[in-house]
């Protein structure tokens, strides 16, 4: 079929200057709709017995995508490190993945491109475009990212290190040593430490076990530029990452940035991954602003969706029938054989 | 041994692509609690945050460098043990995408009267953790050959300093190491005082390399195999000469790799001899040594001539400071002899 963002546009004349690009604004939307369809066919992969346990990014869509397009994409230290966390789909599929790496992550197939059928789903790794492997226990990788900022920031350039995790992991230790690590005096580093903040830890309310008042108030007393953003509003997302990455980038120093987002279907499958309807939908929103400001109709937005969930369905159908990992395998790449 | 990892790692900052030596207290005006990283052009001081410096080494390596992290007492390690399970596991887990050419290096052991928390071992964890090569010298020589082997190495490598014999001297020199001692220390051991305006005199240092996983037979015999790593390893040496005085010729091995080990030649060694004993000093219970005898029942059972044995340290929560505990608590020389001794002329 062919696709509907290849369809001439409908323009209100009366519309309002936009505050980004209307192509970018529509590939945003495109991006957050593919990734919500690809997050919902997982859950439904879960619930069909096709994989063993879900956990993802429903709801983290608006701040992600802008991230993906925003990052410096490549292998080596001129290209942006991604130390992510597991709610990032939409940054993979923003930065140009293919979201069938998902589907067979899911299903652990022998052809999961992260993990070879090792690793839950969301838990990226791609060494050609610096994805560094993803895991499970929250916030260690706020411990590992110094360490490709150390190098990138010996190396010059522009390239960054971006890590990712969430609010109630800030809790860990590992966060303190990220914040001083990339702060310490003629060594700060080109780091931008993002908080995705759903205000929750599985079951615990954030306002139950958090002594701050923001987390990215925990930056300050390193002399770190700090900001709290809305990040169910790509808008805002897009143009705070630029100006934080654009500051990281130029000036080799770390910025905080704190970002308000959803959790839309709860922690995982552990806890039902059930939709929470209480909770703002970041797409919805964003499809309402789309709408109001004539840059996309319900008709065309409807076709976008109309074309994810039949493009993922298909590619799922597809990973249906490949092979599980030989049990063989278990014994290969245990160490790694010199080039 | 501690100048001869210095020398070691100025060979690997030199000629192998070592990038950052760190740690606490690792680079000037210290250079290391031990002095092993004194004078080194790549060392630096880290934060006092063992999870940072193993993530940071992590994140390093990741970045396609070549880091070389140091925990200041093994002991202080034990708050990183999932960082130090995710390096083990980043090239299986990205099923070979990804690798670490990382290594981390800590001093580990009784035999400076550390008390409890100077003094723990790190075997028994560290061959807990898949994914990692772990090497463990008792001399100069093999400190010197198993960094520069650990330095070229593609996989996060666990380099364990035996602190009790940080300050010996080796039999052998090093390749290009002077051989007047005093001429070496005045060469490369920072002054006392201010060093701010000291710099190292390096000798011509030659490339040299034990193979990780390759243990060495110290001393060939018939009677009995004794297999010894670590501190413990020139104290079996030392056993083993007594008793060839009272006719029992025991064959040492100082397995110098834990893992990948030198099975080998454990092998050969026992279906020679027939009887197997086990030392080191880490705490008995799921000890490293345990693995050994449990293959060595497995594979050479009917090989045996008495049950094979292991010499550890006591399964206590530390190692007092006082010299009757430290001394009641980690194998010894008059043990290690007796147990060597006893099994040699046990008989059904």
């Amino acid at each position: 079929m062919a696709h509907p963002l290849n369809r001439p546009q409908l323009v209100k004349r009366e519309q309002a200057a936009l505050p980004l690009d209307r192509a970018l604004l529509i590939q945003i939307h495109e991006l957050m709709v593919e990734a919500r369809a690809l997050e919902e066919r997982l859950i439904r992969m879960y619930r069909q017995g096709q994989g063993f346990f879900w956990i993802g990014g429903p709801g983290e869509e608006a701040f992600n995508v802008p991230l993906g397009l925003l990052m410096k994409k490549g292998e080596g230290l001129d290209y942006d490190y991604l130390h992510a966390h597991y709610r990032q789909s939409a940054t993979l599929l923003a930065l140009g993945e293919e979201p069938i790496g998902a589907l067979r992550q899911m299903k652990n197939t022998a052809t999961d491109p992260y993990s070879g059928g090792r690793n839950f789903i969301g838990h990226f790794s791609k060494r050609r475009w610096n994805i560094v492997p993803g895991t499970s226990p929250v916030e260690v990788q706020y411990s590992m990212a110094p360490g490709t900022a150390i190098a990138q920031k010996r190396h010059g350039g522009e390239g960054i290190t971006i890590v990712t995790g969430g609010d109630a992991g800030t809790a860990e230790g590992d966060f303190e040593t990220c914040l001083n690590w990339s702060s310490r005096p003629g060594n700060q580093l080109p780091m931008l430490i993002i908080v995705t903040n759903n205000q929750w830890g599985i079951s615990t309310a954030a306002s139950t076990v958090q002594g701050c008042k923001t987390i990215a108030d925990r930056g300050k007393p390193y002399n770190m530029r700090v900001k709290t953003i809305n990040g169910n509003d790509p808008v805002t997302s897009y143009l705070e990452l630029k100006e934080a990455m654009g500051y990281v980038r130029k000036e080799r120093k770390p910025f905080l940035l704190e970002a308000m987002v959803s959790r839309l279907y709860g922690h995982s499958s552990a806890s039902g991954a059930n939709f929470v309807p209480e909770e703002p939908d970041c797409v919805k929103l964003y499809e309402q602003w789309l709408e109001e400001n004539g840059v996309l109709s319900r008709p065309q937005m409807d076709e976008v969706h109309s074309h994810w969930s039949t493009q993922i369905a298909e590619a799922a159908r597809k990973v249906r029938d490949e092979p599980q990992p030989t049990a063989d395998s278990i014994w290969e790449h245990i160490f790694a054989e010199k080039k | 041994m501690a100048q001869a990892i210095r020398m070691a790692l100025h060979y690997a900052e030199e000629n192998l692509g070592v990038t950052d030596i760190f740690g606490e207290d690792v680079g000037p005006p210290l250079g290391g609690v031990f002095t092993t990283t004194q004078g080194l052009k790549t060392a630096w001081n880290s934060p006092l945050d063992e999870r940072g410096i193993i993530g940071a080494a992590i994140g390093l390596a990741l970045a396609g460098q070549r880091p070389i992290a140091e925990i200041q007492f093994c002991d202080y390690i034990l708050n990183s043990v999932d960082l130090l399970m995710l390096a083990g596991g980043v090239h299986w887990s990205s099923n070979g995408d990804w690798n670490l050419p990382m290594v981390l290096k800590t001093p580990v052991g009784s035999g400076i009267r550390g008390s409890i928390y100077h003094s723990h071992s790190f075997d028994a964890v560290a061959t807990h953790m898949p994914g990692w090569k772990i090497v463990m010298p008792s001399t100069p020589l093999d400190a010197y050959g198993l960094m520069l082997s650990a330095c070229q190495d593609d996989n996060p490598v666990m380099y364990l300093e035996p602190k009790a014999l940080l300050r010996i001297r080796g039999d052998e020199l090093l390749p290009g190491e002077p051989s007047d001692q005093r001429k070496l220390s005045k060469m490369i051991d920072a002054p006392l005082g201010d060093r701010s305006k000291w710099q190292p005199i390096w000798p011509k240092l030659e490339p040299y390399s034990v193979p990780i996983g390759k243990a060495k037979l110290v001393r060939p015999g018939g009677d009995i195999t004794v297999v010894s790593y670590g501190r413990t390893q020139p104290l079996c040496a030392k056993a083993a000469e007594a008793l060839a005085e009272e006719g029992i010729d025991a064959e040492l091995i100082d397995l110098r790799s834990l893992w990948p080990y030198d099975w080998e030649l454990i092998k050969s060694s026992v279906q020679k001899t027939g009887r197997a004993l086990f030392v080191n000093e880490d705490t008995e219970v799921t000890n490293f040594g345990e693995h050994l005898v449990r293959r060595t029942v497995e594979e050479l059972f009917y090989r045996l001539l008495a049950p094979p044995r292991l010499l550890a340290g006591k399964f206590v929560p530390g190692i007092g400071l006082a010299d009757n505990l430290e001394m009641a608590s980690v194998p010894q020389l008059p043990e290690i002899t007796d147990a060597i001794r006893a099994l040699a002329r046990e008989e059904p």
